[in-house]
């Protein structure tokens, strides 16, 4: 047949024709959210629907913003953690880590063995509850709420660790300059692997579910692909990147903490649909549980031993010398109402948070306030993507995708 | 005479709208929480009775005529109101024609258990599923709100492709049984048949193993028409838009499609149809292809054969339309379990993935269907004993 038979669309608009001219249709311009079940009140998407398919898709972002960068710049450097703790709800230790670690390469510390050892459990453990959240709210917002629940079991599991490890199951405040807040409890490693089967089930019978769901895949395989070179040149990290074929991981690429001593694998995906992405993030849950479990022999191996630094800039005296000496009294009365004296200078921290490269750019005077806290939060540079990966699909594909981007209000707007 | 239809609609209206339909939300929670690990609703308690949450179904009413109907500026006033009666009432009134029990003999006169005995009875039920799809779209169209509108949208196009692959999926069952009429299905169900008796066309069957030749099944239409069973099913559940197939409604995507809009009781006959055809859809499945109020093996003649020396006429009819009242019961019961466990595994289908379903899957199968139904059928009567 002959290309030029077909009318193109423009023609067809205005042509003379009556034949030929196609019914006027308007497109229809939608407010998605704020307050829209899909996007819990932080984001809004201004769409331009021709039916129910996307013409145009505007992202607007900045409706959790609380000023948390600013905020920083007004308290000493410790009492910036419990801010990152609100940064993300389902991995406060990555971000809490995130900060630490870039404050102990301000003052140049060094934290004990044991301590990083936890601190790899704890990161851990809150990328499980965040892949976790993720997979099962896709499930949820594609109505099936089954394995929602059995996720949101297993989520609660890794917060009774977290809770056992620090005492909070959400906003954890866990990890501390130089250190973590105490030593894991007696019994830890019993509780843990304990618990680490039940995840193991859990996660079992939610593959069952859903995994093999000819439904589900039909949702998600070729719905928000976007090709690896668009999302690098996006900045796009995490999961998301890693499922289109690029294996970009901080924790192998730039071991921090003993990344490079664990044995773990990065998986990657083919295509980068929302598909790839699932399977990404469930490999993903497998391998951190792997990780948990080499750390426990470890830290067992290891025997006890200080989990902090013993730092006078950063660690409070002793009790009993605070009582009877001078000096370590001076010393308590200092770091509780100044805190810790960070020298001048610059640093930037980056850790593998579960949406991908979370990092703070601090930068010190040499006083105890920040001068400058600037979060790279990944959830806001992964949303980027979004309007080239859904133009032209249907308007029931942004569901599946906008849950694996998992753009988190309080990480995003900060 | 009509003493008795009203006696046979109050029986409906009672035990299958008004004790059936709360009962069933009541199921739905209580076996999402066995599916979810979870307890269910426990919650609501009359001084101190909790009934294993069977209150709540009480508490959900109460609460939804207490509660302030909301009318959206610049809404149809009239349709908005008139458009959650259309759906509520189309859904009871499909009860009409579905049979719970046989036809009985007492003395003079003769007790048949339908309320509505009409000969067209299974285009009844198309028609009245096609006047429900008023309701959600008008609905839809009333609020003055977009993702009213686009739920509307939706359902009407889900709601008439969806009739078209209904109708002919059962075709199959209307050349095996030669009916439309319910009443008659269920009799014709109520026999046992040969299952490799076709074979004899081809004079195969000697040659077989004798058991094998013999094996009898119920005459049930889900064992004369298996692929249509599942078609209708389908089809039927579609026409209900519950999950997987609730994209009118998608709360993701479209907040609460057509009823967003709605509140108080309004919202809650759009509930209430909800589940009523959830009952709807059992008895219908029951009364085309799970023999309806037959009991599998015994025939009615046999029950009531064997029960008259023992009770006399009267008693013996009595006693076999308590068995078949309760056996139709139990497969609808049976039924709703069935779509209950589908709705709360099964993720939801995407707008245009369920059109294939419909236009390019269950269509072309059905007519397939029909077309081999019709050839086994005429080589049967043709070369058959």
């Amino acid at each position: 047949m002959a290309e030029d038979q077909w009318l193109t669309y423009r023609e067809r608009e205005t042509s003379d024709d009556d034949f030929d001219r196609d019914l006027h249709t308007e497109h229809q311009i939608l407010n998605m959210g704020p307050s829209h079940p899909a996007t819990h009140g932080t984001v809004k998407f201004l769409i331009e629907l021709d039916g129910e398919s996307i013409v145009d898709l505007d992202i607007q972002v900045g409706y959790l913003h609380r000023g948390f960068e600013k905020e920083c710049e007004s308290g000493s450097w410790y009492q910036c953690i419990p801010y990152t703790d609100r940064l993300n709800y389902n991995s406060a230790i990555l971000a809490n880590l995130g900060f630490c670690l870039g404050v102990e390469k301000l003052l140049g510390l060094e934290t004990p063995e044991r301590c990083q050892w936890q601190r790899v459990m704890g990161s851990e453990l809150s990328r499980l509850a965040d892949h976790l959240t993720r997979c099962g709210a896709a499930c949820l917002e594609l109505a099936a709420m089954t394995p929602f629940l059995y996720g949101i079991q297993a989520r609660e599991l890794t917060w009774d660790l977290t809770e056992a490890l620090c005492g909070a199951r959400v906003t954890t405040n866990y990890i501390r300059i130089g250190g973590v807040k105490h030593d894991m409890p007696a019994g830890f490693p019993e509780q843990c692997r304990d618990h680490i089967a039940r995840i193991r089930e859990l996660l079992k019978d939610f593959d069952a579910v859903i995994t093999a769901n000819r439904i589900f895949i039909d949702r998600m395989r070729g719905t928000g692909v976007l090709d690896k070179e668009r999302l690098i040149a996006f900045g796009v990290t995490g999961p998301l990147l890693r499922a289109a074929g690029v294996p970009l991981d901080v924790r192998k690429d730039e071991p921090y903490l003993t990344y490079a001593e664990l044995d773990f694998d990065v998986p990657v995906g083919e295509v980068g649909d929302n598909y790839d992405r699932y399977l990404v993030c469930v490999e993903e849950m497998h391998q951190s549980l792997r990780i948990i479990e080499q750390c426990l022999e470890r830290l067992e191996k290891l025997g006890p031993g200080p989990v902090n630094v013993l730092d006078p800039r950063v660690r409070w005296p002793a009790k009993g010398r605070v009582f009877n000496h001078m000096e370590e009294l001076i010393q308590q009365f200092k770091a509780v109402t100044e805190g810790p004296m960070v020298p001048a200078g610059e640093a930037y921290s980056v850790v593998e948070s579960a949406n991908g490269e979370l990092g703070f750019y601090l930068v010190s005077d040499g006083s105890a306030v920040p001068v400058k806290v600037r979060c790279r939060p990944p959830s806001l540079l992964n949303l980027q993507p979004m309007p080239e990966m859904l133009k032209g699909c249907l308007l029931a594909d942004i569901i599946p995708t906008f849950d694996f981007v998992n753009m988190i209000g309080g990480e995003c707007d900060r | 005479m009509p003493w008795d239809v009203v006696a046979k609609s109050l029986f409906i209206l009672v035990v299958a709208v008004a004790a059936l339909a709360p009962v069933v939300t009541w199921v739905e929670r209580k076996q999402s929480a066995v599916m979810q690990d979870r307890i269910g609703a426990n919650r609501a308690d009359l001084f101190g009775i909790r009934l294993l949450g069977l209150l709540h179904p009480a508490a959900d009413v109460l609460k939804l005529i207490f509660k302030e109907d909301v009318v959206p500026i610049g809404a149809n006033r009239v349709m908005h109101l008139v458009a959650p009666l259309i759906a509520a009432v189309a859904a009871i009134i499909s009860f009409a024609v579905i049979p719970y029990g046989a036809t009985y003999q007492f003395g003079d006169s003769t007790v048949n258990l339908v309320a509505a005995d009409i000969d067209w009875g299974l285009l009844y039920i198309f028609a009245v599923g096609s006047l429900a799809a008023y309701g959600t779209i008008l609905a839809g169209w009333a609020s003055n709100s977009n993702w009213s509108l686009l739920g509307g949208i939706r359902a009407s196009a889900q709601m008439i492709s969806y009739e078209v692959t209904m109708g002919l999926s059962v075709v199959g069952v209307f050349m095996v049984f030669g009916t439309l009429k319910l009443t008659d299905m269920a009799f014709a169900q109520d026999a046992t048949f040969r299952l490799l008796g076709f074979l004899e066309v081809f004079g195969v069957v000697d040659h077989l193993p004798r058991w094998l030749a013999w094996i009898q099944l119920p005459m049930w239409g889900v064992f004369l028409q298996p692929l249509g069973f599942i078609m209708f099913l389908t089809a039927i559940m579609a026409e209900n838009k519950r999950p997987p197939f609730d994209i009118p409604e998608g709360e993701s995507e479209i907040v609460a499609g057509y009823h967003t809009e709605y509140s108080g009781m309004r919202f809650g006959l759009f509930f209430m149809a909800e589940f009523i055809e959830v009952i709807v859809i059992a008895g219908l499945m029951t009364a085309i292809f799970l023999g309806g109020w037959s009991i599998p093996y015994l025939p009615q003649e046999r029950i009531i054969g064997a029960l008259e020396p023992l009770f006399g006429s009267g008693m013996a009819n009595l006693l076999c339309m308590v068995a078949h009242v309760s056996t139709f019961l139990l497969k609808v019961v049976f039924m709703i379990w069935f779509q209950m466990v589908l709705r709360w595994t099964q993720p939801r289908f995407r707008y245009d993935q369920m059109m294939d379903l419909c236009w390019k899957i269950l269509l072309p199968l059905s007519i397939a269907n029909a077309f081999v139904t019709g050839t086994i059928i005429l080589l049967v009567r043709s070369y058959g004993s």
